[in-house]
Parts: C-alpha cells; structure tokens; sequence
C-alpha cells in the first residue's frame, strides 16, 4: 500500500480534513469516502442536496479546426450531432471493442471540446487520444487548471441559483453554461452521477475551497451536506451508472455493459468499430444485469454468481440500497439469463445466497 | 466513548465481558466507529464451537465487510437477535444493548492475555 503522504490530493484536501472526512485511497487519491455518514448524506442528496468533491476527476481538452473529427473518431457517441453548449456521456474504446473509459463529451464551440474522465484513467485516456490524434487538433491535459464540485439533489438548483447569475433552470439536463459562481468563472454543467438533478462546476483549483465554504453555507436552509465517495457509490448504483473498474473494463464492451445507446455504430469510424461490429455478428453472450438479495447477504463487488448450481457471471458492485432498503448490486449473466426475475444465487463466503435479477435502474426521480 | 474497565480487549477490536463460566463478546466503540454505518450482522447458529483467534461471523458496513474474531474460546449459548432486525445498534451502543453473542468459556484463563481498558485506549489512540 502506498503511504498517505504519496496519495495526490485535490485542493480541498485541508477541507476535508478539516470537516473530519474519513480519507481512503481511491485510485492514488487521498479522497473522503464519509464526513457525517453514508446514509446521512446519500439521504441528503435524495431528499434535499449534497454537496461533492470531485477533483480528482480528469479534464482533456481538445481544440482545434478537426476537434470534432478527433473526439469522433476516439469515442463512441456522435459528436458532430452536439450543439454548442450540450454534453453527452460516451467511450473511449481499445481497437478490440474494450472500455479505455467512459467520459463526459462537451461541446464548447465548433473548434474546443472539454473531456471530463475518471481520475485514475486520466494520463492513460490522454495518450491514448494523442496517441490516435491524426487531426488538426491539439489535445491538452488539463486536469491542473480544474476544480470539480457536484451539487446534487432536488435542492440543487435553488442552492447554487443563490451564487451565481446564470439562470440556472434555462440550462436542461446535460446542457451546459459558462458563468461564475460564488464570483469566479465556471462551467457549470446540468449533469450528475447520483440519479438525481443537479450540476457539475469546474473552477478554479484556487477558488475551490472558498466556494466550497459558499455552496455549503447556500445549502444550509435546505439541510446540505458534505458527501463522499461512499455516498457517490451508493447513489450512482442506484441509478445503474456504470463505475469503471467495476462494470467497464477493457475486457468489456458496450453492449455487453448495457450502453448500445451510447455506441452510434452509424458512424463511419471510430476506435474499436471494427471489433463492435464482429461481436454483433457473433452474437453478445453476456450482459449487465440488475440483481436483488433474496436471502440474508450483501451480494458485494467481486463475489461469484451461480444459477443451477454452476458458475454463471460475477458480481460488479453490490451492497445496500439505502433508498429502497434492500440489498440490490449489479452482475455480468450469459445473455439469456439477464432478463428480469431470473433466479440466481450469489456466492457469498461460499455460500449460495439467493437473489433474483430485477429491472433497472433500480431507482429513477420522479419527473417534475 | 470511553471503553468499560471490566471488559478485555483484542488487538482486532473486540471485547469481552466475562461474568462467571461466560463470557459476553462485542465489537468496540473504535470499530462500530471506522466500520460507519452498520447495514447487516452475521452470526453463528447457539451451540457453535468458537476459538480464540479465529473468526465467528461478520459485520458489514455500507462499504465493507469484517470479520469478527472471537476473543475467547468456547461454546455459543446465546446470540443478539435484536442485531438482525436493527444492525444499525451497533453503531449507536456497541458497548452495551448491541453485544453480538455469549459464550460458554472453555478456558476463563484466556482473557488474561487480552488488553485492559487503559491499554486498549493506548492502543487505538496510537493505530
């Protein structure tokens, strides 16, 4: 294990510190995975805001007359098809049709495109883009020149709206404005990894602990909360929104992992097309399949899944649901067994415990 | 939270509260405290052999699982049934209401090599 003094630290780490977060290791970060509680704060963000650090999450940025032809040809959604001021969620994929990442694309103006990728991915997502970049771009890594907080919940908008003069319920869900808040510039993006509604901002890593102390003390009515990664987790499940490492990896690819609609194989090119269009000519044999605790367990990341009595799949991120009170987690299955309400078992201390496979997401917000 | 006097300590964060032939056995306050919030807790079936040292059941959190080591050996005569209806107990009095299970010792001299009170809070406070 690395020593703590070697993890990377976002600009807020002495405010985390401060606040008495529990600090882990997360992909070489020293990142808060609780301040008051998992529970507390996933509660928070369904039911009212939360407020997260999420610097350690990467920024790319790619600019140029053929900025678009390059985020086309290394990911997998349409970028021609973005407006200026849209985002979309997409991947990047190896030649052989596995996850490199999943992103966020922006659309900035015709010529200037912002990546938002996962921190451990980071340095490996910008080579692989430079490596590919055969355009008339520049790729930058700029994850040094951002801060990223997330303001997630249905008190998001009305806490954020208090520092910034944006109108914040103009911008529709994965749409984005720049703007200031608290008074310094920020993108602030309609997006979010909770299931909830809320917005993303990017700023400045000088300014972050100060708006953090603004967004906090914005929130305050509404009974905002300091949130972690562990809360980040159980929301994003809840939601079936994939984590790399867990549901992607470079040994699977999107159909398998349940994202065909994040893949535009009308697109005449792209990374990873070629070995795309094999596998549907084979035939997918697995997929991602939503999972629920029948019996007494927690069907966790990693444990195996039985059906019949034989191996059949494994587990990618399980645990409770706080939301719903129940034990839920997602699992890989050989395709004919991921439809809902198959019967399954899952492995846990090499006990079978059951469980069935349920629809997904597990959890969506009511539509206002 | 201060921990009781008259309990014994393990380096893995259990204790025991010995009264006659049994001993009453817990997971401390600096566990239920790193653990977070407790969702679920296993635990053998009454008459389960147990040995000092070894594992017995689990704890888990939101996040993780632990396992439970039993700081004394012997027989289970009785466990917490208030654990598998309300987990969330072990957070709020892991001293007290929230024990996890009795047993019947095998061997009361055992707890001897276990930590007192004082070398425990040493002990936490210096982890």
């Amino acid at each position: 294990m690395i020593a703590a003094t070697e993890l990377k630290r976002t600009p807020l780490f002495g405010v985390h510190s401060a606040c008495n977060a529990k600090l882990v290791d997360f992909g070489g970060w020293n990142m808060p995975v609780q301040y008051s509680g998992i529970l507390q704060e996933h509660n928070a963000v369904r039911s009212a805001v939360g407020l997260f650090d999420v610097s350690h999450m990467g920024e790319i940025e790619i600019r140029g007359p053929e900025a678009a032809k390059l985020v086309d040809h290394v990911s997998t959604n349409n970028a021609a098809k973005l407006k200026i001021g849209q985002a979309h969620y997409s991947a990047l994929l190896y030649e052989h049709g596995g996850f490199v990442d999943d992103i966020l694309v922006h659309k900035v103006s015709n010529t200037d495109f912002f990546l938002c990728v996962n921190a451990s991915n980071q340095e490996k997502d910008f080579e692989h883009i430079r490596a590919h970049n055969n355009f008339d771009a520049e790729v930058e890594y700029a994850s040094e020149r951002y801060a990223q907080l997330a303001i997630q919940g249905p008190k998001a908008l009305a806490t954020l709206q208090k520092l910034t003069a944006t109108p914040l319920a103009e911008i529709k869900y994965y749409w984005f404005r720049d703007g200031n808040v608290a008074g310094a510039p920020a993108r602030i993006a309609r997006t979010g990894y909770t299931g909830e509604d809320g917005f993303e901002i990017y700023i400045s890593p000088a300014e972050a602990p100060r708006i953090w102390d603004e967004v906090l003390h914005a929130g305050e009515e509404f009974g905002i909360k300091p949130c972690g990664l562990g809360a980040r987790n159980t929301l994003r499940l809840e939601a079936k929104m994939a984590l790399y490492g867990h549901e992607l990896t470079a040994s699977i690819n999107p159909f398998e992992a349940d994202l065909a609609w994040i893949v535009k194989m009308e697109k005449p090119d792209f990374i990873g097309r070629g070995a795309l269009e094999n596998a549907l000519q084979r035939g997918i044999t697995r997929k991602l399949a939503g999972f629920e605790m029948q019996g007494r367990g927690i069907g966790r990341d990693g444990y195996e899944v039985w059906i019949e009595g034989n191996p059949a799949g494994w587990v990618t991120s399980g645990g409770p649901s706080p939301t719903l009170n129940r034990n839920i987690g997602l699992c890989y299955l050989p395709l004919d067994k991921a439809a809902p309400g198959v019967p399954i078992q899952i492995l846990i201390r090499n006990l079978p415990v059951d469980a069935v496979t349920v629809p997904v997401p597990f959890y969506k917000r009511a539509k206002q | 939270m201060s921990y009781p006097e008259s309990y014994r300590y393990t380096k893995e964060h259990e204790w025991v509260h010995v009264d006659g032939d049994h001993g009453t056995v817990g997971i401390t306050d600096h566990a239920q405290h790193e653990l977070g919030d407790i969702v679920f807790v296993d635990l053998p079936k009454t008459g389960t052999k147990v040995t000092k040292g070894q594992t017995f059941g689990s704890v888990e959190s939101v996040k993780a699982v632990s396992d439970i080591y039993s700081p004394v050996s012997g027989e289970v005569s009785e466990i917490n049934e208030l654990l598998s209806k309300s987990p969330e107990k072990l957070n709020e009095d892991p001293h007290g209401q929230a024990w996890l299970i009795k047993v019947k010792l095998a061997d009361s001299r055992e707890i001897n090599e276990l930590m007192s009170a004082a070398d425990y809070q040493k002990y936490v406070g210096a982890e």
